[in-house]
């Protein structure tokens, strides 16, 4: 009969020179690697980008190698309990990044009980494993009935990992679970890790770049690395803080977040009040580029023409504010308060549910066209990308052509301008060497330099970024982050919707803070904004 | 089959508080639509549809609807009826007396009758399927067709996870066409220009859609799913509500049919 314990045996991993090679790729993504894991040991895994993290990661999960990829190349041995992993079957579980597709069944019960169905368990077993499972993860507050798509982020990556605690695998495997999520989301989450992986005594992997999460709860961190001609193993392997001390420059260098380190921007001011980022010069009388007058925002307001548009019940309302050439707000609260939506309508992108989003005459005169409305989202595709550029959290939404140079080359053509920025574009943001490249093939750090620049090809005097640091290394964070500096310094101004205090920080930017456990909205302030008391009010 | 006796669905205590419908298997809900789909396609007199959907009208209440919650899941399909059967009317050759004459549209007494047919028949087809996929759970549906109907379990869970990706598209559409705007597509505003953008972002769905997908299906590979035997959490069973659906839509369809013919309207369309 069944046992009620959630305790497992828990999994021995071995490598000795494993190697894989995908098929149709020359450079392997794993070579020569050699690791052991002990049971029930919990193991940070880390290294650049290219390392083979996650090629690792789904190699123990035994789903590498299937018929799609008939001409991969394997090397060496890599054993869960001696066994190869994809004749072990449910002795690792895996829960990846998106928590899109970590949902498989539209109830919550149906989701966790997916895995041990697949894996034969007795019915009468499944369903006292599925309860368990959700209360190791925190999520037993939930009727099983409840619907996976009604779940935050941050729930549905822990409904992922109950469905693979309720498989009792003897490897937990994690791969980047926090990247897409809020930092309430980012504890959430790791927190019901290590208390569900305590209680079983499973061992644990995971990968992630933020180390600070993670260091004071595992026990090892393996660096794994990756010079100019490929993978090169494991580089060190130690506890936590010493793997830190040796190799913390290094890894810092390669773009891995480590605790207190944050990078220094190019054209930050060292010593300087961070908050003023901006030129002395121009904030005294810098200039309104755009404003919102008692704006309320919605998503289902998309019809542009005001054709068919429907009463939407607004996310947010009553947001007065003004963007001003040079100057630098960040849109912070958490998850759902309508940041994104509030970004996407003053950027001309969503049509107000109500009030007005109005375009300065400083903005409406640049160029030569100018635009016959003073709102945005009423202007022609051409009038907008001179003026306003948007880079949305996922850069490849952007892409629109096939390689990185018709990528760049697009905006301007467009507008039938030249294209004498983007080659220094290329230059600036590292991508040179890809400029045949297909967009999709990027890694993702070069997605992200690639979807900024695509926009600023266009010139724009006001820029909206999306979400820009999500998922980014600590290298990438630093081209970014000095890139929008400069931008501001020229004048333009930079509207982020962002989690990340440090990214805020560097830029010098104002803070408006959305939402409050009542809905109701305030506005907190970096150097600028201006509290109101039931609307929201800032500049900058 | 022993040890699924011992298994407690836990959905029993939500399911016992549905309408007799939703308490169905989905598989005697679809045999029921079935028979009655059969039943009508031989005819398009108004008198045996007209009957069906009476009928059809009356059972709302069995799968928790009424006439509003009626209207807002199943008006394109009144729509496309009333369309269809305004057509018929108006195209129909006319026999019998003329009642209704505008400029090239004239409509006589037995043309009417037809349209009136073809609209009752389309709602008498359509409602019993508004009406079983209004008070059916997906994965009910999907264990239903993978346990007593036999169908290959692969096949019917993979094309059920697959379904919940579709919900995300129309959200995923919106995102993409607000994406390429910012970039500038469709920058010269004509017809042609509209119709390449419109183009270029149903592909980027479709790299999306891809991407989403063959993630789900590592997820789903990473659970065991695809390889050996399994385990069904939810055993699909049927009970003696089953037999009065079954029932239930003989009867509809044997009302229908019979009165039809008694009363000599019936009009074999072959």
């Amino acid at each position: 009969m069944a046992s009620f314990t959630s305790a497992v045996s828990p999994a021995r991993v071995t490598a000795r020179g494993w190697g894989w090679r995908h098929g149709g790729r020359s450079r392997a993504a794993v070579a020569g690697l050699d690791l052991d894991l002990e049971p029930g040991e919990k193991v940070l895994l880390l290294g650049p980008s290219g390392a083979g993290k996650s090629t690792l990661l789904h190699a123990l999960a035994g789903v590498l190698g299937s018929a799609e990829d008939d001409d991969a190349d394997e090397s060496g041995t890599l054993l869960i309990d001696g066994r190869f992993p994809r004749d072990a079957r449910g002795r690792a579980g895996l829960v990846q990044q998106d928590p899109e597709t970590q949902v498989v069944l539209g109830r919550v019960g149906d989701d966790v009980a997916f895995g041990a169905e697949n894996l034969a368990v007795p019915p009468a077993e499944i369903w006292p494993r599925v309860r368990q499972a959700l209360e190791d993860v925190g999520l037993g507050f939930l009727p099983l009935d409840h619907p996976t798509h009604a779940l935050s982020g941050g729930q549905k990556q822990r409904l992922a990992l109950a469905g693979v605690l309720a498989m009792r695998p003897g490897l937990v495997l994690l791969d980047e679970p926090t990247a897409n999520l809020d930092p309430a989301g980012v504890l959430e989450v790791r927190d019901a890790v290590i208390r569900a992986v305590t209680a079983s005594g499973a061992t644990l992997l995971v990968v992630e770049h933020r180390v600070e999460v993670w260091k004071d709860s595992v026990d090892r961190v393996v660096v794994l690395g990756a010079g100019s001609d490929g993978p090169s193993g494991v580089v060190a392997s130690g506890v936590p803080d010493a793997v830190l001390e040796s190799q913390g420059e290094a890894l810092a260098a390669q773009g891995v977040w480590i605790p207190g380190r944050v990078p220094v921007l190019v054209g930050a001011r060292p010593g300087a009040e961070p908050a003023s980022g901006v030129p002395t010069t121009l904030s005294s009388d810098a200039g309104v580029l755009l404003e919102a007058r008692d704006l309320s925002v919605s998503r289902a307001a998309v019809s542009r023409r005001g054709l068919g548009a429907r009463k939407a019940v607004p996310v947010l309302s009553g947001v007065d504010l003004d963007l001003r050439a040079g100057r630098a707000l960040s849109v912070t609260g958490p998850n759902g308060v309508g940041k994104s939506t509030l970004a996407l309508t003053l950027a001309g992108l969503l049509a107000p549910a109500a009030g007005a989003v109005v375009g300065s005459s400083a903005l409406l005169s640049v160029g030569e066209a100018v635009p016959r409305h003073p709102e945005p989202y009423r202007w022609r595709a051409k009038e907008l990308i001179t003026r306003i550029g948007t880079v949305f959290q996922e850069p490849e939404h952007q892409f629109v052509t096939g390689s990185v140079l018709d990528e760049l080359r697009f905006g301007p053509r467009q507008l039938g301008r030249g294209e004498e920025r983007v080659d220094e574009l290329l230059q600036r943001l590292r991508l040179e060497s890809l400029a045949e490249a297909n967009p999709y093939t990027l890694s993702g750090g070069e997605k992200r330099r690639l979807s900024v620049a695509t926009v600023l090809a266009a010139h724009p005097r006001l820029l909206v970024l999306d979400e820009p640091t999500f998922g980014q290394d600590a290298r990438t964070w630093a081209e970014l982050g000095s890139l929008l500096l400069e931008l501001l310094h020229d004048g333009v101004s930079v509207l982020s919707v962002t989690h990340d205090a440090d990214f805020t920080r560097a830029l010098g930017a104002t803070e408006l803070v959305l939402g409050g456990a009542t809905g109701t909205v305030f506005s907190g302030s970096g150097s600028a904004a201006g509290a109101g008391d039931a609307s929201v009010k800032g500049e900058a | 089959m022993t040890e699924e006796r011992g298994v407690l669905d836990p959905y029993a205590a939500a399911r016992a508080d549905q309408p007799l419908l939703g308490r169905a298997n989905p598989l005697s809900k679809f045999g029921a639509l079935v028979i009655i789909t059969v039943a009508l396609v031989w005819s398009i007199d108004w008198l045996s549809a007209g009957i069906a959907v009476l009928c059809e009208l009356l059972i709302l209440p069995l799968a928790g609807l009424n006439l509003r919650l009626l209207w807002n899941r199943a008006w394109p399909l009144v729509a496309a009826a009333v369309l269809g059967g305004w057509s018929t009317a108006v195209l129909a050759p006319d026999k019998g007396p003329v009642i209704f004459s505008f400029g090239i549209w004239t409509m006589g007494e037995h043309s009417l009758l037809l349209g009136l047919g073809f609209l009752l028949r389309g709602l008498a087809i359509a409602l019993p399927a508004v009406i079983v996929m209004a008070c059916t759970e997906p994965t009910d549906l999907a264990d239903a067709l993978a346990q007593l109907a036999r169908l290959p379990h692969r096949f019917v869970l993979g094309t059920l996870a697959a379904l919940r990706l579709v919900g995300l598209m129309v959200e995923e559409w919106q995102t993409i066409g607000m994406a390429r705007r910012a970039r500038g597509v469709g920058a010269s505003g004509n017809v042609l220009s509209g119709l390449a953008a419109k183009l270029g972002q149903s592909f980027g769905l479709l790299v999306q859609s891809i991407r989403r997908a063959s993630r789900l299906a590592v997820t789903m590979e990473a659970r065991g799913f695809g390889a050996g035997p399994r385990t069904w959490a939810r055993p699909s069973r049927l009970s003696a509500v089953d037999a009065w659906v079954m029932l239930g839509a003989v009867v509809i369809a044997g009302l229908a049919v019979g009165i039809s013919i008694a009363v000599g309207a019936w009009n074999l369309v072959y």
